[in-house]
């Protein structure tokens, strides 16, 4: 690509929120008729970065430059009229307007006597639709279309504002594939027409296939720039999860912590687990006594996988076995009743129950078992309280203190309480350690490791490679909702387990697909 | 994101929790209180067996409804159809009286359980919005009980039935025994049982309280119910105080003193917690208001307004406990 002016630059924007450095020092240029890949997992800055970008945050140091002015945009309204278009993952449309209304939304053309003229609106819609090959009835209601095809509304009303700019946040998370081949024919005339695209996404296949150059993120920091094709994928991935190749070459085979003899038959069992389009024919077994990490980048369908093992999501096909015995799906009670325990990942939204005591949230999962006729035994629960508070050193004023006024750290091992007092076979946490302080993080750490001593079998899922080399006896890595590799003992090392998620491929369950195939 | 949102909430929860939250839990009672005692100084003949005896008659069919509407809210639902569920019960009643008053009784509640199992199949299995499901059957509900009643209003004269609405035990009217054990059975539920649990769980994280494996719907289905069930019992009393059935004007805008009484009395309309001694205080203060107003010839136009004021002043703290 030859060297042109950069119709977007940022200029060292640095961006703090309390106690969070978000932006560091964050400098990203975009040329007129690139695709610019912006990656980094979660936490990393993208969001951040973009919303300083598009006038939703200010940012505290730094400039940003659009066609070599200077702006500084109060509000997102205000780098929409200088040529800036985000498509959101989320889709911000209104369900009960045409798709023409809503590719006009708030810049209707007038016709006489000031009123909104409807057939221009389609006319002019319909030609927006037919130049980037998008199908689909412009006076149609827009819920009565496909998330697909409502996600490539959403970009024909971006683009079709003359943006000099298009910011893409993970556009393809709800598409089919051959609405992502739409997508890209889109962004292809797009580059065409000289408009310089940020595409966020954590699809590696995507990434190389429409990226011209890539700008990786990682705590707040650009950690690369540069051209895509000269970067492999082993080394994409090394830059996004802060793991030098060199070191990790060097470290080789790790082997932390207690190696966990996996005794018996599976306790767990799960087979060909689907539900289309986040998760295909995932299949993996749990052994008491042994830790299983589920690795894979944001996205992989990791959580979607915990979930539907755990009843709370619903399966296309396939089945989940606990102890040899089906466990009938749809619903988490099930999943409970036959020995089965989830830590969920969002501790706020899905885990605590904020304004209850400490002693009703310990005791949540286990009510239907200290209950007898419907009522509650109070002192059956005030003993389980008292023995698991002590045992996992919770600290709180007391066991009726509300759990929103405990740390993170603390209200984790709340959560930890209410499935460890149920005894369960199976232990689902989903990044257990994530947001609490360094000393909780190695005391959960170190029960888990216990727990899977004692003969527990446990899924550990956690974005923090360190974590599921250390804890894990045998690793499931998955990409794109499918199982891609499994690495077991020795294999276990971050090198490896990059490897993996690069490009596919392990001892057990391979795939044919290998990826080195850069665009151009 | 995470530490900074728990700095925010820690911080806000410590300066306003210590008064804050005394006041929220306990105000209802100051406030009943301080205008009992204005009462006692100004208004003439107020410290009579019979004044305090009509208070609470007429405070007791707002008490039966209040409770279901605690429960509702308690799961961050709502309950808008107990008048009109009252009306139901009460088109009922004399329609069956043929047959003896104990089924008349029985179909009168069955009616009422029937409503709320409509309302709770909406929300628990279809999805509707709690508000949306109990408003269809705030209109429907009426609508069919004028129906039923032919529009008219019908005498009953049972004596039975109307010993439910005009008799007294150990010198306690009727209608105040039936809220008093409505309280104590509700209070039980809500205290004591799994169920109790599962309600205050879901209206505090309903995601969370599915994960522990908590029966969601089942446990809504259930709250509607009830809800349902206490407004025909309120439907009954009110009939056989009044001696007739009128279904166009019973329960009338009832559900708007229940749902001042419940945010008054200290359950959070985000749900979460449900107060019954609270609620109870509630309907006891709203009655006292509109008592003391009338009792001291004021245009009762200004105690309306001066409910709104205490409506008011409750919402507005119970605002602070919205950042958690």
């Amino acid at each position: 690509m030859e060297q042109r002016d950069p119709i977007l630059k940022v200029r060292r924007v640095t961006k703090r929120f309390p106690g969070v450095l978000a932006l560091d020092g964050v400098s990203l240029e975009l040329r007129p008729g690139e695709v610019h890949a912006l990656v980094g997992e979660n936490g990393a800055g993208k969001s951040t970065l973009i919303k300083v970008i598009t006038g939703v945050y200010r940012p505290d140091e730094g400039q940003i430059f659009l066609g070599g002015e200077e702006v500084s945009f109060a509000e997102p309204r205000e780098s929409q009229a200088a040529g800036i278009s985000t498509i959101y993952q989320e889709i911000n449309l209104i369900p009960l307007l045409s798709v023409a209304q809503n590719i006009f939304l708030g810049r209707e053309p007038r016709g006489s006597l000031g009123l909104i003229d409807r057939d221009r609106i389609n006319r002019e819609a319909a030609e927006i639709l037919e130049r980037y090959g998008i199908r689909a009835d412009v006076a149609a209601p827009l819920h009565s279309l496909g998330l697909g095809v409502q996600q490539m509304v959403a970009i024909a009303r971006a683009i079709s504002v003359e943006a000099r700019v298009v910011i893409m946040d993970e556009p393809t998370s709800s598409l089919e594939a051959r609405e992502v081949e739409t997508l890209f024919g889109v962004i292809r005339q797009l580059r065409e027409e000289g408009v310089g695209l940020i595409y966020v996404s954590h699809r590696l296949d995507e990434l190389y296939e429409i990226c011209d150059r890539v700008t990786v993120l990682r705590d707040g920091k650009v950690v690369h720039t540069g051209e895509l094709t000269e970067l492999s994928r082993l080394q994409l991935i090394a830059h996004m999860l802060g793991r030098e190749l060199a070191e990790v070459e060097a470290e080789g085979a790790t082997g932390f912590g207690e190696e966990h003899e996996a005794r018996e038959e599976p306790v767990l069992q799960a087979r060909d687990l689907t539900q289309r389009p986040r998760l295909h024919d995932i299949s993996f077994d749990v052994r008491p006594g042994e830790v299983v990490g589920l690795a894979g980048l944001l996205g992989a369908g990791r959580t979607e996988t915990a979930r539907a093992i755990f009843g709370a999501e619903p399966l296309d096909s396939g089945s989940v076995k606990v102890s040899g015995e089906e466990v009938k799906s749809g619903s988490p009670a099930a999943a409970i009743r036959a020995g089965v325990a989830f830590l969920p990942e969002d501790r706020k939204s899905d885990g605590i129950i904020p304004d209850l005591s400490v002693k009703a949230n310990i005791v949540a999962a286990a009510l239907p078992r200290l209950a007898r006729a419907g009522m509650v035994s109070e002192k059956a629960q005030n003993e389980l309280v008292e023995e698991f508070m002590q045992n996992l050193g919770i600290r709180a004023s007391s066991p009726d203190q509300p759990v929103r006024e405990l740390s993170g750290g603390n209200q984790q091992k709340v959560l930890l309480a209410r499935w460890l007092c149920m005894n369960p076979r199976v232990l689902i946490l989903d990044e257990p350690t994530r947001g609490i302080d360094v000393g909780a993080k190695a005391e959960i750490q170190k029960l888990v490791d216990d727990l899977a001593v004692n003969g527990l079998g446990v899924i550990l899922i956690s974005s923090e490679l360190e974590e599921l080399t250390e804890g894990s006896d045998r690793v499931v890595a998955l990409r794109d909702g499918a199982v891609v590799g499994l690495l077991s003992g020795e294999e276990i090392t971050e090198g490896n387990l990059m490897e993996v998620l690069a490009h596919g491929g392990g001892s057990e369950y391979g795939t044919p697909e290998d990826g080195n195939d850069a665009d151009e | 994101m995470t530490p900074m949102n728990r700095a925010a909430s820690v911080s806000e929860s410590l300066d306003r929790s210590a008064v804050a939250s005394w006041v929220r839990g306990r105000g209802v009672y100051v406030a009943f209180v301080a205008l009992l005692i204005f009462n006692l100084i100004i208004t003439p003949n107020f410290a009579s067996v019979a004044t305090f005896s009509n208070l609470l008659i007429q405070v007791s069919p707002i008490v039966l409804v209040s409770l279901g509407v605690a429960l509702a809210i308690g799961t961050e639902g709502i309950d808008l159809s107990v008048g009109s569920v009252m009306a139901l019960a009460s088109a009922f009643l004399p329609l069956y009286l043929g047959y003896g008053w104990p089924v008349a009784l029985f179909v009168a509640l069955l009616v009422g359980a029937v409503a709320g199992l409509v309302n709770g199949s909406l929300v628990a299995f279809v999805g509707v919005q709690p508000i949306i499901a109990t408003l269809a059957m705030l209109v429907g509900g009426r609508g069919l009980a004028q129906i039923f009643a032919s529009g008219q209003l019908l005498i009953v004269s049972d004596p039975a039935v109307l010993a439910l609405g005009q008799g007294r035990l150990f010198g306690i009217p009727a209608p105040v025994i039936v809220a008093v054990v409505a309280v104590l059975v509700v209070g039980f539920l809500v205290n004591r049982t799994t169920f109790g649990r599962y309600v205050v769980a879901i209206g505090g994280n309903r995601s969370a309280s599915y994960l522990s494996g908590h029966p969601v719907r089942r446990t809504l289905l259930l709250v509607y119910i009830i809800s349902g069930l206490l407004a025909a019992l309120a439907g009954i009393v009110a009939t056989a105080r009044l001696g007739a059935s009128d279904p166009s004007n019973i329960g009338i805008l009832i559900e708007l003193s229940a749902i001042t009484a419940v945010v008054v009395g200290g359950t959070p309309l985000s749900g979460g917690r449900v107060r019954i001694l609270g609620t109870v205080m509630g309907a006891l203060l709203i009655q006292l208001i509109s008592t003391t107003f009338i009792a001291n010839d004021l245009p009762f136009t200004w105690a309306q307004v001066f409910t709104a004021a205490i409506i008011l002043v409750a919402v507005y703290l119970q605002k602070g406990r919205g950042a958690a």
